[in-house]
This record gives structure tokens, C-alpha cells and sequence, in this order.
């Protein structure tokens, strides 16, 4: 029975990658995850606006009340240096990649045109074995129309695959209108993958203080349907390789990944939930069920079940919700009643 | 051999050479010398070797004392060792000096010499200190120049050590520690050459060593004492010799020679002046400049002033002078002379006497003051007094620089004489603490100074306040060596960072003919004119200045840089300058950027650097029209109705003529009336609360936390508001017992500092828009005058009746009327806001004594001062003794009132048959535990007076004297946690120890917040401080812990911004306690390191996270058998991480050192469990009647 799979050119000894979280900042976490059967892992995040927000609120701390007053022309020390921008990352590359033997793939949020490829090359040097370009604007200006926007994801790729020469997936969120089209225009500019979906947080509002607030909830395995029909719909239709993140807590949750036509699944909010061992129940339950169905290779489950190949194309399509529909009948009971 | 130019100021220079000859130094903020020790600690933090390749020690102590002990237990153990200090912190030090030099123990000392605290403290500089100290046996040799502090610096260190006498190297306040100039700095082989080590082995030789044993320091008696004392006679005899030999050898080796008296001017002059430290600059320049125009003057500068080289200082004197001027930088009452006068009359007199004199004829020698407490010593005084000196019989003692109309001392001199060079740059910049004028201005002193090869010299002064603070920057450059050690009067640049300057100074008073005018203004080259008022536009068409300006706010702003101007301001000064040209000015700034600001991430950079290319195109020349065409002049500095003394002197401080004030215009005695800063409309807010009454619960917490007492509520009767100003507001109280009255809330528009504390504090929000609250920040200006009216309008209401409010309720306490108002702290301070409160509950009977610090500079610095009386002519009464002593202090004032209560009862008692029986005994009995009470004594105590207005029997007027003692007052100390913690511990201590009725309130910022955030005991583990560079190892002393275990000390622990009742409550509770009382309080602080706004939410954090528990140990609890321990927050529920990593403090430390930050937070966070723990135990230990239970 063969585990191995391939994504972005790597060879990995199975099909489970972590996605980017805080787990992966102290680097015996992923000392732990390679132990556990982690066979890549994304780094967490370097965010250009982070970097420059870090930087311009340390100036203007710092500056607070300097030169202002005779006995306090300072209030701190002089330090003799700061790990600002993404020195700290990419030292933990470094780090992350001399203690573990899979692959490391950097992840970058950039904002300026130079950014996203300063850093691209800074993260290609640090070691990383493949970037995850992690893509997202929430396109709040009316002003702005979806073309824009799309040219903009096409551009980011385009720009970053001619100067570096690792791997380039994008990670993008399900929210575009034509979804099949821009996973195409990608695919056209050379993206070497696509990570479907990013997670957006959603703020939640308080009634009592009136206040909007930031809320990190953990996805679950409800959530891998929106991801597994795109999977499904796109496998074969692009060259390039399919993650599928958000909602991957199972083992079947994989196995479903890899019929749609993933490469590999990711798991984060697992992890946070049942700590970073459940890595080995999630690679130990595939194995288990492969060979209690008597499949020979996670290549030979991979998009079996995608639109292409299933018995039930359509489902994939609007005619799943219509089914849906169908089931209700007038003289169902309301639920109200 | 080459060595490198830098621009750098005294105190820098100094630290280098002092860290790199010694292996310990003993430290101790205190301005102008903190950034020595401060360089030091640093530089061990970073691991910088000594010359003899290894690391010093650099220690903090609890005080000057503390410092002072261990140099000498340092010393005494074998160690080279140095410290810094000034002022007062000399004094501390003088014991320990005592017995240093009579251990005959090489050390230096350097001193930025600091005027002693007096009628009033000083931070500025003059020699009164080191004057005070020399009699403790201590060389003393002194500086003049930024270049001289660190030639002194090495040649004290070396001849110390051969000399065996230690030294005190002096170098002026502030003039020379903070003067930024350039210099040839010393290579360590050049320190290493002057260093001989046979003299370290010889120290090291004498050193205690239990391998060695020897016994010092013991105790003699009159047999032997008398002689041992001058057997070190030969040593000083010898050192002279000793220091003028080093001296030489510096010669050789740097080029520069120095003589014990150096002597400048004409060899034949007839009129010579002594002096000593920077003034000696000032004299040599105006000497050179005078003796070219033919004058036969000269000048003797002493460096070597202990042990004093009689035959030196004869030898240094022209044998043709008539007139000798001794000019002494201090001034010491009662005596025949200041110090210096009679060394040298002392010297002239003997020589005379034995013959030996280079003069035929004794000389007149007469004794002048200048410069005390830095004031301007400028060529034009000191050809004053050349001048003098002309007189057939000059005064014998006379002061030059002040006008003395009360004795008539001061010699008469011509301001407009100047000897400033035309090659030289003279360039004044007004800007804005917060604009950043002053770094950039550090920039190009180095930028000029160090890259172009020009001599340059940058001198900077502040405001005296920490909110809305003017700085004014000197900058001096040129082809020549510059020794102009007094501001510049006549400037051929003039730049204004802020246009609301123009409006209240006249800051082209000093701009000569021709000059450059550089004015940051929101109007362009068109539009600008008009703007100015009548003064500027008459300065502009008669002088004939070039007029620019540039919108620097829009430019900073467009390139990411926010409110600060400086880099703009900066770019437009070179281009317009032509200093450097073009291209290379615009290289070197940015240059200079990237190497000030490159370490904070390339996006710091890069914003400055698109500020830099923006700057040119916004620039524009301004023409200027030939008449003066303004409407308006310069806004008056105090309003017509204030007092006569706030008309005659605030107001010309005010208005920066406080030069010209005379001496008769001064208290005597540093007595001063309190409220005087209503009087000061700074309008430095450009954004002010205004109030929503819709919206507005009442809650009274907005007016709490507000730290410049700005926004204030009342309740007033509906009738009284009939006449309110267009604008004003009012809402139905919301109080049950006044259901039928009207509650007002006002902003004080030209008071307030703009920090929005208030509007974060706000509960309220707006239902249809919760973005609005029930105070929301809105520009100034266009309300200002409608504001300017309701506030006026709001002080004329009737304040709210004492005896009807709940003391404990927030809301209720807020009705009350502050009685510390609009002080200079920093905007969003918090202390402030506890300090007001206080001032609230019992300001009307409130004694307070204050330690140095933050609460003494914001309580009492001039030119206004915030603590002020209420309609009644009651409020309280302050006074700053030292840092170290406000329990004491404070304890002396309990004394005497305990003292004059019981003498006022003892003669009402002797009395009753005057004052009746029923009064003399209700006076004696009167329960005054509530305001109620209070206030009936006071009552019973006007008619006391009025019984013995008519009295003439002697015990009749003495009561009348102390009948207000009968009164209840409340004693309280305040100070910071330097203060509480570390300096003025032992005096806590003692004082609550006694068992007395005293307040000792210490507001913690866990760090010396007024002299620049060095480390105290109250630091946490982790942060990082000056002193701490490397983070503090060790956690913060548990000083309530402490001061609980008396069992009888009333002890809180509170932070208003998490729990305000709690604060209330605890105040009310220590003012209650008949004993002694400690309140340790979380006060947020700039030094910290966030955006003070959101101080009151870090306050809660802080007790979230456990780090500061709220408790109230309350000793009458006990009485009752109740547990006295009550722990008042819950238990941790926030991580400490999420706590302190919101402050710069810590973050510097994980963004530097990482891992060492991530051990120290671990331990911290064993800190915050262990404590709670132990607290939660105290909390629950069962007790007294408890137990039975």
C-alpha cells in the first residue's frame, strides 16, 4: 500500500501537510509534527503589513516623548538591534529546515508590489522548499470591480514565479464569481498550486458593548464541502496541483480530499483541537481504511471522485441543491409546528 | 595619527572614557548626569571591553549613598572604579568622599555640576554642588568644552591614580553635559598610553584581602587623630605637580596642552578674570575678540581648582594686571566671598605678603557671581565686566547677568554687543516636543559636523512642561572652532516648526537683518501673510528676512510620518541653508536616517526617506509685501482680570521674558500663591472632547480619569442655568435625591491636552451609532470660543454641597470640585488622575509633602503651578523637600499639626471662660470623621474667632494663631516608586513604623519616570529599562507585602482604570485610618512605552493578568476580628504575556533578545502565580472572630 503523493514537485511520504497556524512557530512543534507523520508543513504567515505595522509602531513608542523634555530626552535604552522585518521568519526557515527532514513551504501575505517579491526571494533563500502565496483582499471599495481584483491575484503570481524558482502555490478564498475561470487564469500563470480555501475570520458583534469583535472559531468537518466540489470540479481541468484546506479533521476527510483530486490535505484547526498527534490517528485511519477497501495507492483514489470521473457529475453542479429541494414536499411537517 | 571626529554631547564623552578605565562603576539617575551611567549600561549590556579587555560592572543603587558606598567598597576591595552624579546626589556622596579621600583611594568622580536645591530645586547647571563638596579632600579639576570632558576626563582618572587623591571631574549642567559638539575623540591606545598599570598594581596592592589582611577605617581618639589627619599633607602638596605631569603626557600624546591655569589675552592686560567651566569658553572668546580691538585684558581659566596651585595660579598672571575679577559660578550667603574669590585673594595676598607675586603692586581683586542656575553668561556680560573693571573702585562683590534692584550688586553691561563670528551658521529652530524637531536637529549637527568636516555645536532647550512642550534648538556651524557657550541672540536662520508659536511669541526676535525665515505653516505663500500677526510682519519688512514656507503636516503626512515634521523641516533647512549642497545634503539625510532609524525596520526608513524627496517640491519663498497689514498682535500670555502677580511675573516668564525679570520681583523665600495655571491658556489640543448629554449615563468616570482636571460635572438647581451661554448643555440628574436638578458637564477647550483618555473611558455609547460615545473628540478651533464661554460659564455655577453627596460613589465624587488642575504632566499621565482625586476628597484640609519626581515637576514647576484653593480660599498646601525624605517630611508636617491641635485644645480649654462652655466644649468633642463634622467645626471655629477678635490677652492671640488646627487635616507624602522604593525606603519605613496618622501615597510606574525610565526596585522582571538594558533580572520588591507585615499600616493596592470604586474606596479608607497609611497605585506612563490612551485598558490588563492584584489591608478590620487582608480581584485570568507584551518595555526585549525574554516571562509569570497564591492564602487565613466561626 502506497502512501506517497506528490504537490508543487515535492515527494511526500503521504498526504498530510499542516496549514499555517501559530502551532508552527516554535520549531519543536515541528520537530513534533514531522514525528507524528506531518509530511510537509506551511509555515505560518510572514505578513508585510505585520512587518511594517511592528516597525511604525516600535518608531513611534519609541519616539514618545523624546526630545521633549529636559530631565527624559529618551525613556528606553538603546538597543543595539531589533529582529524587525522578516529577519525573525526567516531565520525560523532556517531553523525549521535544519531540524526536520520533509519539505518546510513558506507562506507570504504581502501588500506592495515590492514586497510580495522581496520577500518571495528572501523566503526562497532562507531554504523554504516551496511558497504559498496567501492571497486575500476584502474588496470593500464598490469602486473596485471583480475583474480588477482578479487581475491583481494573476498579477501577484505571475510576478513572484519570475523571480523565484521554488515552487508557487496560491491560497485563495471561494468567493470569486466565476471561481472555475480564476483557478484557470492562475493555473495559466504558472502557479504551481492551489490551495482551496483560505479561511476568512469572520467578525462576530457583541450586543452588550456594541462593539465588533475579532473571533477565531476552529473549522469542522462541515466545512470540507465547499472545498471538495471545487476540488472536484477543477481536477483535470487545471495542471496544477490542489490542496484542500479548512474542514479536514478525519481521516475520511482526507480520503474524500484525495477522490475530489487534492494532492494532499491540510490540517490546522485538528490540530489545535486534539493537539498535534492527531496527525498519526488521521494518517493511521487512511492507511487502516485503505487497506480495509484494498486500495493500493492514495494515486489511484485521487480524483475518483471528481466531476469528471464520479457516476453523478451533476451533483457537483446546481442540481445538488435543487435535489435538496426536491426532498421537501408541501406537506412536510414545518418544523415550527 | 587619525583619529575619528564626532559630534557628540559632555555626558557621552565623558562615559567613554570613564567606562573604559574602570571595572565598576556605582550609579544613580540623576539629571544632568543620568546619560553617563546610562552610556554605561548600556555598553555592559553590549559586552564593550574596558582597554584592559574586560567588561565593567555596572551597578544601580538605591540611592547617591548607596552609589557612593559601594565606589568605596569597590574601592577598597582593589577595583578602579568611577561614578556620575550631581546636585543633591553630590551632597549624598559627601560621607563616603570623606572617607575615600582620607583613605587616600584613587577614583573619579564626574560630576555635570547642578545647582543645589534651595528656595527652589533646579535641574540647571552652576557650581554650587561641587563648591558644597570641596571640602571633602577630593581633587577637583574642570571642564569647559565638550572636547575638554574628555581630555579631563582621562587626565583626572590618571592623575588619580598617581596622586592617590581622588578626583571630582566637573563639567557644566546641562551647558556642557547635553551641548552637542564636535570633537577629536581618543583612540584606546591613546586612554591605554596615559594609564599606567604599575599604578593599578600599586591600587590593587593597597586593596583589602583576607590574603593580605589589613584593618581600615577604624575609630580614633584625640591622642593620634589630629596627626593621622595631616599626614596626608605631602599627597597634596604633590599632586599639582602630579596633574600638570599628566597633563603633558596627554600633550604628547593628543596634541592638546592643558596647565593647571591656562591663560588667554594680552600678555600686558591690566584687567584679568578668573573663571572656571564653561563661562571660561564665553570669556577666552570674548577676550580674543576684545584684545584685537586693542584691550589690555586677559582671562585665567582654572582647571585644577583642589588641591589649588597657589604658585601656578600666580605664575599664570600677567605681572602688569591692576584688576583681578574672580567670577564664581555659585553663591554662598553670609560669606566673606564665594569659594574661588577667596582662594585667589587668599594667593594674591600671601605672595604679596612673602614677596613672591609677579605684580609690584597688590592688585584689587574683587568677587563677581554669574550663571547660577545656567543663566545666559554671554560676551556681552562679560565685557560688562571688563568694563566694570575700568572703574577707579569696582565693586567688591557684584553679580553680572540679573538685575539686582534690591541690593544693587549686579554690574550694568550692553546687550547688543556680540562677538559672534559672520562665518559662522547660527540657526534657531522652535519646535514641538512631539514633532521630533530636536532629533533631526542631533542629525544635522552630526551630519555637518562629522561628514562635512565643519565645526558645529547644538544646544537645546525645553519647556517645563511634559505636555504641548516647546523646544528650541541652537545650532552653530562653521569654519572655526566654536566656543559660544550661550544661546544665540542674533540667528541668520530662523525656523517655526508650529505655526501657533507665531501667535504667542516673537520668534524672530532674535533673526538679524538678512536672515532666513523657515515657517511651517497649513496657509501657503499666498494666503500666509495675513496669518501673521503685527509683530512677525514688522520683523519681517524691517529686517528684511527671506521668508519660506512649507505645509510640513501635509508633506509628513503624505509620506506615512503622521504629525512629525522633523525630516521635512530638516530637508528644507539644508536646501535652503545652502550649509551643503544640494545633492549632499539630501545623501547625508538620508544617510543619517537609515543609520538613526534602520534598526527599526525598512519601512521607518523608507517613510523618511519619501519625506526627504517630498519636502523641496512643497517648499515656497513667501513675498513679503512692504507694510505691516495685519488686524491682530500677539495673544497677551494671562488675561486682563488675573492677579497682579500673575500679570507682573507669570506672564513675563510666560511670554519668555523671565531674563529680565529683576530681584525685586521675586519671592524671598520661594514662597508662591498655588492656582496660577487657570491663568495659562496653552491650546495645545487640536482635537478636544465635547460632551453628548443624550447619550451621557452620569457615571462621572470621564471627569475621574481625566489627568489635567479638564472635564468637571455639578448638579444645579434648573434656575441657575437661565443665563447659560449659546451652547452650553445641561441633562435631568440622574441621582435620586437631586431627581429634580440639572447636571452640567464641561471641557475646559484651552486647558485640555487632547489625550482622549476620557473618550476611551466612556461607557456610554450612542444606540443608533456606537462609534459615538458620550464624549467624542472634535477639532478645537472651531469651538473654541463658544467653549471658552460655557467653561466660564460652568465656573460661575455654585459647586456641589460637600455634605450631600456619597464620598464613596464615583459619580458623586466627581461632583467635586478639583483642587489640582491643568499641571504640565504628559498628556494621558496616570497619576495625575489620582493625584486630582485626592485633591478632591480632602484638598480643603490637605498637607502634603512632595518627593522629587514627575509629581513635583507637574505640582510645582514655574512658570504655573496646579494645585490650587477653592472659593473659600482653602486648598492644598505643598512643598517639595528632597527625593529621598517625603515621609520624613511629610511626617514633620503630622507632627506639628498633631502638635498645634493639642496647643489649640490646652488654651480652649484654658479659655473656656471667654469662648463659653457649650462652644469650648463642642470644639473639643466634635466628631469630624465625615465632611459633615467637618464642616460644623469649622463653623464653631470662625465663631471661636470671632469670640477672641476682640481679646488682647496673649493666650487669646495665640489660640486665634493655631485655632485652625482644631479642624481635621490629612497629612499625605507623595512620590513615585524611585521615591517609595528605593531612595526614600528606609524613611517609608521608619514613618510607617511610627504608628502616626500619615498618608504616604506612592504612584508606581515601575520606573524613574522623570529622569527618563531607569530602572527601580519597583521594575518588573523582564522590562527593560535604562539601567536594565538587558531586561531586569530580578522580579519587583513586594513593597505592600512589606509595609503589612507591621500588622498596624493601613496598605492598598489599587489601579483606577480596573476597578475606580476600589480606588475611591481605598483612599477614603487610608485618609480614615487612624495610623499610618501606604497607598501603592498603577500609574500608566510614557515611559512604558504605548499609546497612553489606551492606559486604562492596560491598567486592567494588569490586573487581569495578575500582575497587579487589587487588595486593601485595612488594620481596624482586625480590631473587629475580621481578616484586615481583603484581596479585591479576581484570580488571573488573562495571560501575563497578553498583558506586558503590549508595552514597548518588554517588546524591546523579545525583539532584541528573544530567547533571554522568553525565560524572563516564564519566571515573571512564576512571580504573578506564587504571588497569588500567597495572596489568596492571606485572603482566606482565617482570623479573630473568624476563627471561632
Amino acid at each position: 500500500m502506497e502512501m506517497k503523493t506528490r504537490y508543487l514537485g515535492l515527494d511526500l511520504k503521504n498526504p498530510l501537510v499542516v496549514s499555517p497556524s501559530p502551532m508552527s512557530e516554535p520549531i519543536e512543534n515541528i520537530k513534533h509534527m514531522e514525528d507524528a507523520g506531518a509530511a510537509a508543513i506551511v509555515l505560518h504567515s510572514l505578513f508585510e503589513e505585520q512587518i511594517t505595522l511592528a516597525s511604525n509602531e516600535l518608531d513611534a513608542n519609541l519616539l514618545q516623548g523624546e526630545g521633549s523634555f529636559a530631565e527624559a530626552l529618551t525613556y528606553f535604552p538603546d538597543m543595539g538591534d531589533y529582529k524587525m522585518g522578516p529577519d525573525g521568519y526567516l531565520e525560523h526557515i532556517r531553523r525549521a529546515k535544519e531540524s526536520v527532514d520533509i519539505p518546510i513551504i513558506g507562506s507570504l501575505n504581502g501588500v506592495s508590489a515590492g514586497g510580495w517579491l522581496d520577500f518571495a526571494k528572501k523566503i526562497e533563500a532562507a531554504g523554504a522548499d516551496a511558497l504559498e502565496l496567501n492571497v486575500y483582499f476584502i474588496p470593500t471599495n464598490p469602486g473596485m470591480n471583480g475583474q480588477t481584483l482578479e487581475d491583481i491575484y494573476v498579477q501577484i503570481v505571475k510576478n513572484v514565479k519570475a523571480v523565484v524558482s521554488i515552487p508557487v502555490a496560491v491560497k485563495i478564498g471561494p468567493y470569486f464569481s466565476a471561481m472555475a475561470n480564476m483557478a484557470t487564469r492562475l493555473d495559466q500563470a504558472c502557479a504551481d498550486g492551489l490551495v482551496l480555501f483560505n479561511r476568512f475570520y469572520q467578525p462576530d458583534i457583541d450586543i452588550n458593548e456594541l462593539e465588533a469583535k475579532p473571533d477565531l472559531n476552529l473549522s469542522d468537518s462541515r466545512e470540507l464541502r465547499l472545498r471538495l466540489r471545487w476540488a472536484a470540479i477543477l481536477y483535470g481541468v487545471i495542471k496544477a496541483d490542489m490542496a484542500i484546506t479548512g474542514g479536514v479533521h478525519t481521516s475520511e476527510d482526507v480520503i474524500k480530499s484525495m477522490m475530489a483530486g487534492a494532492s494532499v490535505a491540510m490540517l490546522t484547526s485538528a490540530l489545535l483541537k486534539h493537539g498535534i498527534d492527531h496527525l498519526t490517528v488521521v494518517r493511521d485511519g487512511v492507511a487502516q481504511w485503505m487497506k480495509e477497501h484494498e486500495y493500493e495507492s492514495i494515486e489511484q483514489m485521487r480524483g475518483s471522485m471528481s466531476q469528471k470521473k464520479c457516476p453523478e457529475p451533476a451533483a457537483f453542479e446546481r442540481a445538488n441543491y435543487m435535489k435538496i429541494l426536491t426532498h421537501y414536499t408541501p406537506e412536510s411537517p414545518s418544523p415550527m409546528q | 595619527m587619525s583619529r575619528p571626529i564626532r559630534t557628540v554631547d559632555g555626558n557621552e564623552a565623558v562615559a567613554n572614557i570613564a567606562y573604559q578605565v574602570s571595572e565598576v562603576a556605582g550609579i544613580y539617575p540623576i539629571t544632568p548626569s543620568s546619560p553617563m551611567g546610562e552610556w554605561a549600561d548600556q555598553w555592559m549590556s553590549e559586552g564593550r571591553p574596558n582597554i584592559w579587555g574586560t567588561v565593567p560592572v555596572v551597578v544601580e543603587m538605591q540611592s547617591e549613598a548607596g552609589a557612593a558606598a559601594a565606589v568605596h567598597g569597590a574601592l577598597q576591595a582593589g577595583s578602579l572604579v568611577t561614578t556620575f552624579t550631581a546636585s543633591q546626589g553630590l551632597l549624598l556622596m559627601i560621607p563616603n568622599m570623606l572617607k575615600i579621600a582620607g583613605e587616600l583611594t584613587p577614583t573619579v568622580f564626574h560630576i555635570s555640576a547642578r545647582t543645589l536645591a534651595t528656595h527652589p530645586l533646579s535641574i540647571f547647571g552652576d557650581h554650587s554642588d561641587v563648591m558644597a563638596s570641596r571640602s571633602t579632600g577630593f581633587g577637583m579639576l574642570a571642564s569647559g568644552s565638550v572636547q575638554e570632558t574628555q581630555d579631563m576626563a582621562l587626565i583626572a582618572h590618571a592623575a588619580s591614580l598617581e596622586a592617590r587623591i581622588p578626583f571630582m571631574h566637573f563639567f557644566d549642567g546641562f551647558r556642557t553635559s547635553h551641548e552637542v559638539n564636535r570633537i577629536e575623540e581618543l583612540l584606546p591606545e591613546d586612554i591605554r598610553a596615559m594609564i599606567d598599570d604599575e599604578l593599578v598594581f600599586a591600587h590593587r596592592q593597597r586593596a583589602m584581602t583576607p590574603d593580605r589582611p589589613i584593618i581600615r577605617g577604624t575609630a580614633q581618639n584625640p591622642d593620634v587623630f589630629f596627626q593621622a589627619r595631616e599626614a596626608c599633607n605631602p599627597f597634596y602638596d604633590a599632586c599639582p605637580g602630579i596633574v600638570q605631569k599628566i597633563m603633558d603626557k596627554f600633550a604628547a600624546i593628543a596634541g592638546r596642552q592643558y596647565k593647571l591655569f591656562d591663560y588667554v589675552g594680552a600678555a600686558d592686560a591690566d584687567r584679568v578674570v578668573v573663571v572656571m567651566g564653561s563661562g571660561a569658553e564665553a570669556v577666552t572668546e570674548t577676550v580674543e575678540y576684545l584684545v584685537d580691538k586693542g584691550e589690555k585684558i586677559g582671562a585665567v581659566i582654572v582647571r585644577l581648582y583642589r588641591p589649588f596651585a597657589a604658585d601656578a595660579f600666580l605664575s599664570a598672571i600677567p605681572s602688569t594686571v591692576k584688576t583681578l575679577a574672580v567670577l564664581d559660578r555659585t553663591k554662598e550667603p553670609g560669606a566673606a566671598g564665594e569659594p574661588m574669590f577667596m582662594d585667589v585673594a587668599t594667593a594674591v595676598t600671601e605672595a604679596v605678603m612673602d614677596g613672591t607675586a609677579p605684580f609690584k603692586e597688590m592688585p584689587k581683586i574683587v568677587g563677581g557671581r554669574y550663571g547660577l542656575s545656567s543663566k545666559e553668561f554671554t560676551p556681552a556680560m562679560i565685557k560688562g565686566v571688563y568694563d566694570h573693571l575700568k572703574e577707579e573702585k569696582p565693586r567688591k562683590r557684584f553679580t553680572v547677568g540679573i538685575n539686582d534692584d534690591v541690593a544693587n550688586n549686579s554690574i550694568p553691561y550692553d546687550p547688543s554687543f556680540s562677538t559672534e563670528h559672520p562665518d559662522t551658521v547660527r540657526a534657531i529652530f522652535y519646535g514641538l516636543g512631539a514633532d521630533g524637531t530636536v532629533g533631526a536637529n542631533k542629525n544635522s549637527i552630526k551630519i555637518i559636523g562629522e561628514d562635512a568636516g565643519y565645526c558645529a555645536q547644538g544646544y537645546f532647550v525645553y519647556d517645563s512642561r511634559k505636555s504641548g512642550a516647546m523646544t528650541t534648538s541652537h545650532l552653530r556651524f562653521g569654519p572655526k572652532q566654536i566656543k559660544s557657550t550661550y544661546l544665540i541672540t542674533r540667528a541668520n536662520f530662523v525656523a517655526c516648526h508650529q505655526f501657533s508659536f507665531m501667535e504667542k511669541l516673537n520668534v524672530l526676535k532674535c533673526a538679524e537683518p538678512g536672515a532666513t525665515f523657515l515657517l511651517n505653516s497649513i496657509y501657503g505663500p499666498e494666503e500666509v501673510w495675513d496669518r501673521l500677526p503685527q509683530t512677525a510682519q514688522r520683523e519681517i519688512i524691517e529686517k528684511k528676512l527671506k521668508f519660506y514656507v512649507i505645509n510640513g503636516f501635509e508633506v509628513a503626512k503624505a509620506a506615512g510620518m503622521g504629525g512629525r515634521i522633523n525630516t521635512v523641516m530638516q530637508t528644507c533647512f539644508f536646501y535652503i541653508s545652502g550649509v551643503l549642497k544640494q545633492d549632499e545634503a539630501i545623501k547625508a539625510i538620508k544617510d543619517a536616517i537609515k543609520k538613526t532609524y534602520g534598526k527599526r525596520g525598512e519601512a521607518i526608513v523608507q517613510k523618511n526617506w519619501n519625506a526627504v524627496d517630498m519636502a523641496v517640491d512643497h517648499l515656497h519663498e513667501v513675498k513679503v509685501p512692504d507694510a505691516v497689514t495685519s488686524s491682530f498682535d500677539l495673544r497677551p500670555p494671562v488675561p486682563e482680570e488675573a492677579p497682579e502677580f500673575v500679570r507682573e511675573f507669570t506672564a513675563e516668564i510666560l511670554a519668555e521674558n523671565g531674563e529680565s525679570l529683576p530681584v525685586s520681583k521675586m519671592p524671598v523665600d520661594g514662597t508662591f500663591p498655588t492656582g496660577t495655571t487657570k491663568w495659562e491658556k496653552r491650546n495645545i489640543a487640536l482635537e478636544i472632547p465635547c460632551w453628548d448629554p443624550d447619550v451621557c449615563i452620569q457615571c462621572g468616570k470621564c471627569a475621574m480619569v481625566c489627568p489635567h482636571a479638564v472635564i468637571r460635572s455639578k448638579i444645579v438647581e434648573p434656575d441657575a442655568l437661565k443665563d447659560a451661554p449659546e451652547g452650553f448643555k445641561s441633562a435631568t440628574a440622574r441621582w435620586k435625591n437631586f431627581a429634580d436638578k440639572q447636571f452640567v458637564l464641561q471641557v475646559a477647550p484651552e486647558d485640555c491636552t487632547g489625550c482622549t483618555l476620557c473618550v476611551q473611558t466612556c461607557p456610554a455609547k450612542n444606540k443608533q451609532e456606537p462609534k459615538s460615545r458620550a464624549v467624542n473628540m472634535v477639532k478645537q478651533a472651531p469651538i473654541r470660543e463658544r467653549e471658552r464661554a460655557c467653561w466660564d460659564f460652568f465656573l460661575s455655577l455654585p459647586e456641589v454641597d460637600r455634605n450631600q453627596i456619597n464620598h464613596n460613589a464615583v459619580k458623586d465624587v466627581q461632583l467635586l470640585q478639583p483642587l489640582f488642575e491643568f499641571n504640565g504632566a504628559c498628556a494621558g499621565c496616570g497619576e495625575t488622575p489620582y493625584v486630582k482625586l485626592m485633591s478632591q476628597l480632602f484638598g480643603d484640609r490637605l498637607y502634603i509633602g512632595n518627593a522629587t519626581g514627575c509629581s513635583s515637576i507637574y505640582g510645582g514647576n514655574l512658570p504655573t503651578t496646579p494645585w490650587a484653593p477653592n472659593a473659600e480660599g482653602r486648598g492644598p498646601t505643598w512643598s517639595n523637600s528632597l527625593f529621598e525624605d517625603a515621609a520624613e517630611f511629610s511626617m514633620g508636617m503630622r507632627v506639628t499639626v498633631d502638635r498645634q491641635n493639642q496647643y489649640a485644645q490646652e488654651l480652649v480649654k484654658r479659655l473656656e471662660s471667654v469662648i463659653g462652655g457649650d462652644l469650648a466644649k463642642a470644639l473639643l468633642t466634635a466628631d469630624q470623621s465625615e465632611e459633615a463634622g467637618i464642616f460644623a467645626q469649622r463653623e464653631r471655629v470662625a465663631a471661636l474667632k470671632e469670640k477672641l477678635a476682640g481679646a488682647d490677652s496673649l493666650e487669646a492671640k495665640a489660640l486665634l494663631h493655631v485655632a485652625d488646627f482644631l479642624v481635621r487635616k490629612t497629612v499625605w507624602a507623595l512620590g513615585g516608586d524611585g521615591w517609595a522604593y528605593d531612595i526614600g525606603y528606609g524613611g517609608l519605613d521608619h514613618v510607617i513604623a511610627s504608628g502616626m496618622n500619615i498618608n504616604l501615597f506612592a504612584m508606581d510606574t515601575e520606573v524613574y519616570s522623570n529622569t527618563g525610565g531607569q530602572c527601580s526596585k519597583a521594575t518588573p522582571r523582564g522590562a527593560v529599562a535604562k539601567f536594565a538594558a538587558g531586561g531586569k533580572p530580578a522580579g519587583k520588591k513586594d513593597l505592600g507585602l512589606i509595609a503589612m507585615t507591621y500588622g498596624n499600616v493601613y496598605v492598598a493596592h489599587i489601579a483606577m482604570g480596573a476597578n475606580d470604586s476600589h480606588t475611591v474606596k481605598a483612599f477614603r479608607e487610608a485618609e480614615a485610618y487612624n495610623g499610618p497609611s501606604l497607598v501603592i497605585a498603577y500609574c500608566h506612563c510614557i515611559a512604558h512605552g504605548y499609546n497612553l490612551a489606551m492606559g486604562l485598558e492596560q491598567q486592567k490588563a494588569a490586573v487581569q493578568s495578575g500582575h497587579w492584584p487589587l487588595y486593601r489591608f485595612n488594620p481596624d478590620r482586625a480590631k473587629e476580628g475580621k481578616n484586615p487582608f481583603q484581596l479585591d480581584s479576581k484570580a488571573p485570568s488573562m495571560e501575563l504575556k497578553d498583558y506586558v507584551y503590549n508595552e514597548t518595555r518588554y517588546k524591546m526585549l523579545s525583539l532584541s533578545q528573544p530567547e533571554l525574554a522568553k525565560q524572563l516571562l516564564t519566571a515573571a509569570e512564576e512571580d504573578v502565580a506564587s504571588r497569588w497564591q500567597l495572596y489568596s492564602y492571606l485572603a482566606n487565613m482565617p482570623c479573630g472572630s473568624e476563627t471561632a466561626e
